[in-house]
C-alpha cells in the first residue's frame, strides 16, 4: 500500500497519518446518508407493511403508486408548484440581490435580512402565519397560494446564491457598458446576467426542490385537490403504514439528487485552460 | 477610422461633497475642443470624481456641465456618447475581442456589415488586427488595454475620458503606451480627459495639465509652464523634485542669506516668497567659475549613485538643504566631491524661481 507513504498535502502530512480524518468523514457521510438510504430497499419489498430488510423483493408498490388517481394528482400539483415557484423565485430574488447589491442605499442591510428571514424564522411559523393571513384572503388549498408560501421560502436562497456570485463579479464592467450606450437595464441582460447565469441557473432548480420538498408550509396551506405529494405522504403515514410511502420517497430522493447533481455540474462556469 | 469633430467641455462651479468632505469644490475648467488635457493629482484629490462627473456616473451637487453648447449634468453616461477606458480595462469576459470592440455599435444598432469593417478598422488602429476571434484570457495586459481603448473609440465618440489606463502596466510598456496614446488622440482628433497620478506621464502626453488638490485645481497649464513656473509649493513638490529655501524680500527682489538673487521673472504677489531649485538646474562648480550665477555654499551631506544620473545632497552655510543632480558621464563622476567636502552650486537667474508660500 503505497500510497499511504506519500504526502497527502503539501506540507508532507502523509496518507497514513490523515487515515482517522477519512474515517471521520466515511462516518459521518454515512450518518448523514443511511437513514435516506433505508427507504430504497424498502420500496422494493413485497410486504404489506413497511420493513427493512425486505424478504421478497416486488415491484408492486411502484406499481400501486402509478395507478392511484390521488397519487398522481398529488403528484402534479407538486410538479407545478415547484415549477411555477421556480419561476417566481428565482427572477425576484435575482432583482432583489442585484438591487442590494448595486445600490449603496441606508436599508440595504436591513431589507436584505428582512428577505432572508423566512429561512431563518422555524417554518412552523411561517406555516401558521401564512394559514391565517390565507383564510382571510381565501388563498387556503389553492395552487396559488402554495406558490405563494413557496416562492417566500425560496426567494432568500436565490438571493444569497445570486449575491455571492455578484461578490465576485466586476461591477465596473457595467459601468463600461453604460458608458458604451448601454441603459442600466441593458447593462444588466448584457454584461452581468450572462456572467451570472451559472449561479442563477443553481438558484432555480434549488428553488424548485424547496418547493418540491417542502411539506410543513404545505400541511397548512394545502388540500383537497390542491394537495402536495409531502402533503398527501404526511397523511398517509399518519392514516395506514403503506410501502407506497416508500416507493414515493425513493422516487423523489432520485428526482432532488438528479436536479442537485444538475446544479453541481451546471453550476460550475467550465474551467478555463 | 476618420477624425471625428470633437467637442469642447465646460465645466462650470461643479461642487460635489461626500459627508463633510468636498470631493469637488467649485470647480471651473474649460476643455478645448480636440484638447489632450490631463487631471493630475494625488489619489483623494478629486481627479476621478471629476472624472465621473464627466462620464455621468456622479451627479455634482451643484454646478454646470456643457458638450458644445449642450447642458449634459443630468444627462444619463449611455446618452452621453462619450468613449472610456478604465483603470482595470473591465473588458467583457464572455465575448471575444471583436464581440467587445462591437458592444457600443450593435447598440447603436449600426447594420452588422458595417460593425465587422469598423471592428477590424479599430482593432488596426491600436496594432490588435486580426486578433477579434481571441478570448479575452489569452491576451497579456497591454494587449487587453488596447482592447479597451478600441472599444472606447469604435463608435468615434466625440469625447474620451481614461481612467489611468496604464497603471496596471509595467514601466516599459506604460512608456510605449504614452507615446501610442498620444499619437492615436492626434490621429483622430477628439477631446481627450486623462487622469492620471504619474506626474510624468502628464507631462509627456498632454497639451495642458490641471493638477488637482483637495477638490480644486490648483494650476491649468501646459506641461513646460508648470514644471518651469508652478503656482505654489504644492505644484512645485508633486511635479519633479524641488528643494525650498527661504527667501527675504530687498529692494527690486529678494535675498536668501543676506545674497541679493539675480532673477529673470520676479512674482507680483505680496506675501511670504520662496525659492524653488530644481535638482537638475543646479550647476556643480569648480573654483572661480560661476560668473552671472547665484551662488550657494555648502558641505556636501550625501552623494547617491542612481545610475543615470548622480544625486547630491548638501547643507548650504545658511542651514538650509538643497539636492543637486548631475548627469553621471564619466568626468562628471571623477569630479563630484565626496560627503563632507565642500561644495559651490550654481543657479542660473532663469532658473532661479521665486513661488509663494501658499
Amino acid at each position: 500500500m503505497g500510497w499511504l507513504g506519500r504526502p497527502a498535502t503539501e506540507t508532507q502530512i502523509t496518507h497514513r497519518a490523515r487515515l482517522w480524518l477519512y474515517a471521520v468523514a466515511v462516518l459521518v457521510m454515512a450518518f448523514l446518508v443511511l437513514p435516506t438510504l433505508i427507504v430504497i430497499p424498502m420500496s422494493f419489498s413485497a410486504s404489506q407493511y413497511l420493513e427493512f430488510p425486505p424478504r421478497e423483493w416486488s415491484l408492486r408498490w411502484y406499481r400501486s403508486y402509478l395507478a392511484s388517481p390521488e397519487w398522481m394528482q398529488a403528484t402534479a400539483t407538486s410538479l407545478k408548484a415547484a415549477f411555477l415557484t421556480m419561476l417566481v423565485a428565482t427572477p425576484l430574488g435575482t432583482l432583489a440581490a442585484y438591487g442590494l447589491f448595486a445600490s449603496r442605499i441606508r436599508f440595504g442591510r436591513f431589507a436584505f435580512a428582512l428577505l432572508v428571514t423566512p429561512i431563518i424564522v422555524p417554518v412552523i411559523l411561517v406555516g401558521i402565519g401564512v394559514f391565517y393571513a390565507y383564510v382571510k384572503l381565501k388563498l387556503v388549498n389553492t395552487l396559488a397560494g402554495i406558490v405563494l408560501a413557496h416562492s417566500m421560502l425560496a426567494v432568500p436562497i436565490v438571493l444569497m446564491i445570486v449575491t455571492s456570485a455578484l461578490k465576485s463579479h466586476d461591477m465596473s464592467q457595467e459601468m463600461v457598458a453604460r458608458s458604451l450606450g448601454a441603459s442600466r437595464p441593458r447593462a444588466f441582460l448584457l454584461v452581468t446576467l450572462p456572467q451570472i447565469r451559472f449561479s442563477v441557473a443553481t438558484s432555480a432548480v434549488l428553488a424548485f426542490l424547496t418547493s418540491f420538498d417542502e411539506v410543513i408550509v404545505a400541511l397548512f396551506v394545502s388540500g383537497g385537490n390542491n394537495s402536495t405529494l409531502t402533503r398527501s405522504m404526511f397523511n398517509a403515514l399518519r392514516d395506514q403504514i403503506d410501502p407506497t410511502i416508500a416507493a414515493i420517497s425513493t422516487i423523489m430522493i432520485l428526482v432532488t439528487s438528479l436536479l442537485l447533481a444538475l446544479a453541481q455540474t451546471v453550476g460550475q462556469p467550465r474551467k478555463r485552460e | 477610422m476618420a477624425r471625428a469633430a470633437a467637442l469642447p467641455i465646460a465645466i462650470r462651479q461643479v461642487t460635489k461633497t461626500y459627508g463633510r468632505v468636498h470631493a469637488l469644490d467649485h470647480v471651473d475648467l474649460d476643455i478645448r475642443s480636440g484638447e489632450f488635457l490631463t487631471l493630475l493629482g494625488p489619489s483623494g484629490s478629486g481627479k476621478t470624481t471629476l472624472l465621473m462627473v464627466l462620464a455621468g456616473f456622479t451627479r455634482p451637487d451643484h454646478g454646470s456641465l456643457l458638450f458644445g453648447e449642450e447642458e449634459v449634468v443630468r444627462r444619463p453616461p449611455h446618452k452621453r456618447d462619450v468613449g472610456m477606458v478604465f483603470q482595470n480595462y473591465a473588458l467583457f469576459p464572455h465575448m471575444s475581442v471583436a464581440g467587445n470592440v462591437a458592444f457600443p455599435l450593435k447598440l447603436r444598432g449600426v447594420p452588422r456589415a458595417d460593425v465587422g469593417r469598423r471592428v477590424e478598422a479599430a482593432l488596426e488602429l491600436v496594432q490588435l488586427g486580426g486578433y477579434g476571434e481571441r478570448r479575452i484570457d489569452q491576451l497579456s495586459g497591454g494587449q487587453r488595454q488596447r482592447v479597451a481603448l478600441a472599444r472606447a473609440i469604435v463608435f468615434e465618440p466625440r469625447i474620451l475620458l481614461m481612467d489611468e489606463p496604464l497603471s496596471a502596466l509595467d514601466k516599459q510598456l506604460r512608456e510605449r503606451m504614452q507615446i501610442e496614446l498620444r499619437r492615436l488622440h492626434d490621429r483622430l482628433g477628439m477631446t481627450t480627459v486623462y487622469v492620471t497620478h504619474d506626474q510624468r506621464e502628464a507631462l509627456t502626453m498632454s497639451d495642458r495639465i490641471a493638477v488637482i488638490n483637495g477638490g480644486g485645481i490648483m494650476q491649468l497649464d501646459q506641461p513646460q509652464r508648470l514644471y518651469e513656473q508652478p503656482a505654489n509649493r504644492f505644484v512645485a513638490e508633486f511635479i519633479g523634485e524641488s528643494s525650498f529655501l527661504p527667501v527675504e524680500r530687498v529692494p527690486g527682489g529678494f535675498a536668501h542669506a543676506g545674497r541679493v538673487l539675480a532673477i529673470q521673472s520676479l512674482p507680483a504677489a505680496a506675501g511670504r516668497h520662496l525659492l524653488m531649485i530644481r535638482p537638475e538646474r543646479l550647476q556643480l562648480l569648480g573654483a572661480g567659475m560661476g560668473e552671472g550665477l547665484n551662488l550657494f555654499d555648502g558641505t556636501v551631506e550625501e552623494v547617491v549613485y542612481q545610475g543615470d544620473s548622480i544625486l547630491l545632497q548638501a547643507v548650504l552655510a545658511s542651514g538650509a538643504r538643497v539636492a543637486a543632480r548631475a548627469p553621471a558621464t564619466a568626468g562628471a563622476m571623477a569630479a563630484v566631491p565626496r560627503a563632507g567636502e565642500a561644495v559651490r552650486l550654481g543657479l542660473g537667474p532663469a532658473d532661479t524661481v521665486i513661488l509663494a508660500d501658499a
